[in-house]
């Protein structure tokens, strides 16, 4: 059981245009206990990466080739009902909004239970202690299992997103920009928190960002993605520190720095057009 | 009164917020609390902080957008909060400001041109061929062209939107410019080319901003003077590269410390 999750040659396009791939030959490992990066631009088909991973393309989109190997097992070839069973018990996915991820009418004690309920049969005393452990675990007060969504702040929402996504305790954890929406000391908290889970459950993290400060903070391997297609892949400190790619070089140079030193630089598409092709 | 171009004065802005049981009750919000600042001609001041923190109250406060509860607000040394609506209105030609979202800060059924152009229009600046010139030297100024005044902003880009409005805001050649987030809601590499783009027209036109930020790593880069809020009100300012060297107080600390990326260039791995 070497890799955890390995995507080969993933390729996805619109239904109505198969000619126009959105993600053109992806192909990626993850290891358990480790955090992968997917770095790239809006349109660069991280995310579409991540929802194909979990079967959850919109009917729009197509998966034209390509394998997605879980535990040994190829996801693409599971019907619906299997996927089910997989998703949220062996793999746990947060999304991006905290806000809108949430249903605002059931209280945050019932939603972080469901998945339980619906993959373990947990019912009555036996459910309720676990949600008020997972709700210990990710830092909410258990009492406040009762509590509606819009009662909650940005940063506890998404600690609430965090403990229904590891309530079954999946191997495997997809995070879509989790933290895009939060302030910056709310980032550093649920940064180290997701660190802390991974190292205690031994999970594999899929992690989707732009932001290359959180990449260095929480990333052991990072793929950049641009227009589609891995451009670069490697251990977090070779593309960071060295990376070969000029696209790679371009979106790091963009990136103001806290000390101020480095002079910006937007990135020229024409000149990277030219060397790609 | 030449060193300063805006300031504000012990500025006091209190919401009322409906708590309690059906919301009878009422609490009182501090989203302002006695907060002075200065902005130098030329330069750039950011005010840095949480959300909650009441950046945005501020900005909107200073260009009067929203009533004062109490201090006044100096522009070359008058005072905004004691102006009648003409004068106000006038004197907005100079104040002009770039709105956080994109998205939702331009009138879907406005074409470019007209949005842009709205504020000569108001202003009753120049005949019509004259307007339409100096639109369309604005548009290609912030990187746009002149077929695209003829389009509606739903056919742009967020970068691109971002430009809109910056041209929109600068048409009217005003002083001081109050930037609300102006990068926030765009992708790293399109953030780099609109500050740029900010920075390049700042000394182009000698504007004064007043730069409202939640990423600290954007103001290291455009900002000469900081002001960091929290809980409405000022817990520090200063020079830009000596807060960020030696901030005085917690909270600000705190802000430092949590810049993503820190924790890799203080050796320690997780």
């Amino acid at each position: 059981m070497s890799a955890l999750l390995r995507i080969e040659g993933l390729t996805i396009a619109p239904a109505v245009d198969p000619s126009r791939s959105l993600v053109n030959d992806v192909s990626l490992t993850l290891e358990a206990g480790r955090t992968t990066c997917i770095v790239g631009e809006s349109g660069s088909g991280k995310s579409l990466t991540a929802l194909s991973v979990m079967g959850l393309l919109p009917p729009a989109l197509q998966r034209r080739a390509g394998r997605i190997v879980f535990q040994g097992n190829d996801l693409t070839a599971y019907t619906q009902s299997q996927l089910q069973d997989v998703r949220g018990k062996r793999i746990g996915m947060i999304f991006q909004e905290p806000m809108t991820s949430l249903n605002p009418v059931l209280n945050i004690g019932f939603q972080i239970g469901e998945s339980l309920t619906a993959h373990l049969g947990l019912t009555g005393k036996p459910l309720k202690d676990r949600v008020r452990e997972l709700l210990a675990q990710v830092g909410i007060p258990p009492e406040r299992a009762d509590s509606y969504p819009d009662e909650l702040s940005g940063g506890q929402r998404q600690r609430v997103m965090i403990a229904m996504s590891i309530a079954c305790e999946p191997a495997m954890l997809i995070a879509d920009e989790p933290t895009t929406a939060l302030d910056v000391t709310v980032q550093a908290q649920i940064l180290s928190l997701l660190a802390d889970l991974k190292q205690r459950m031994n999970m594999g993290m899929l992690f989707i960002t732009h932001d290359f400060g959180v990449v260095s903070d929480i990333a052991d391997d990072v793929v950049v993605m641009f227009r589609g297609k891995v451009v670069e892949m490697g251990p977090v400190q070779a593309i960071l520190g060295n990376p070969q790619h000029p696209y790679t070089r371009a979106l790091l140079d963009c990136v103001p720095d806290a000390e101020g030193k480095k002079p910006l630089k937007p990135i020229d598409y024409a000149w990277l057009n030219e060397h790609a092709a | 009164m030449s060193e300063v171009i805006l300031s504000a004065n012990g500025l006091t802005k209190t919401y009322r917020q409906r708590s309690g049981r059906f919301g009878f009750g009422t609490t009182l919000v501090k989203a302002l609390d006695d907060v002075s600042i200065a902005l130098k001609p030329g330069g750039t001041l950011a005010v840095v902080g949480e959300s909650g923190s009441g950046k945005s109250t501020l900005a909107r406060c200073l260009l009067q957008l929203q009533p004062l509860d109490a201090g006044e607000v100096l522009f070359e040394g008058r005072n905004l909060a004691a102006m009648s609506g003409a004068e106000l209105r006038s004197a907005r030609r100079h104040l002009q400001m770039v709105f956080q979202d994109p998205f939702a800060s331009l009138n879907p059924r406005m074409k470019v041109g007209e949005i842009v152009g709205e504020g000569l229009l108001i202003h009753k600046l120049g005949s019509v061929s004259e307007r339409r010139d100096r639109v369309m030297r604005m548009m290609e100024r912030v990187g746009l062209s002149a077929a695209d005044t003829h389009k509606y902003p739903h056919e742009f880009s967020g970068g691109q939107r971002q430009r809109i409005g910056i041209a929109r805001a600068l048409v009217l050649e005003p002083r001081v410019v109050v930037c609300d987030e102006p990068v926030s809601a765009l992708d790293v590499s399109i953030q780099a080319q609109i500050l740029l783009l900010l920075k390049e027209l700042q000394a182009e036109m000698g504007l004064s901003y007043l730069f409202i930020s939640h990423d600290l790593r954007v103001v290291r880069h455009v900002a000469d003077d900081v002001v960091v809020m929290h809980r409405g009100r000022i817990v520090e300012q200063g020079e830009v590269a000596q807060l960020y060297a030696d901030p005085q107080h917690e909270y600000t600390r705190n802000l430092l410390n949590s810049i993503p990326g820190h924790r890799q260039m203080a050796g320690a791995s997780k």
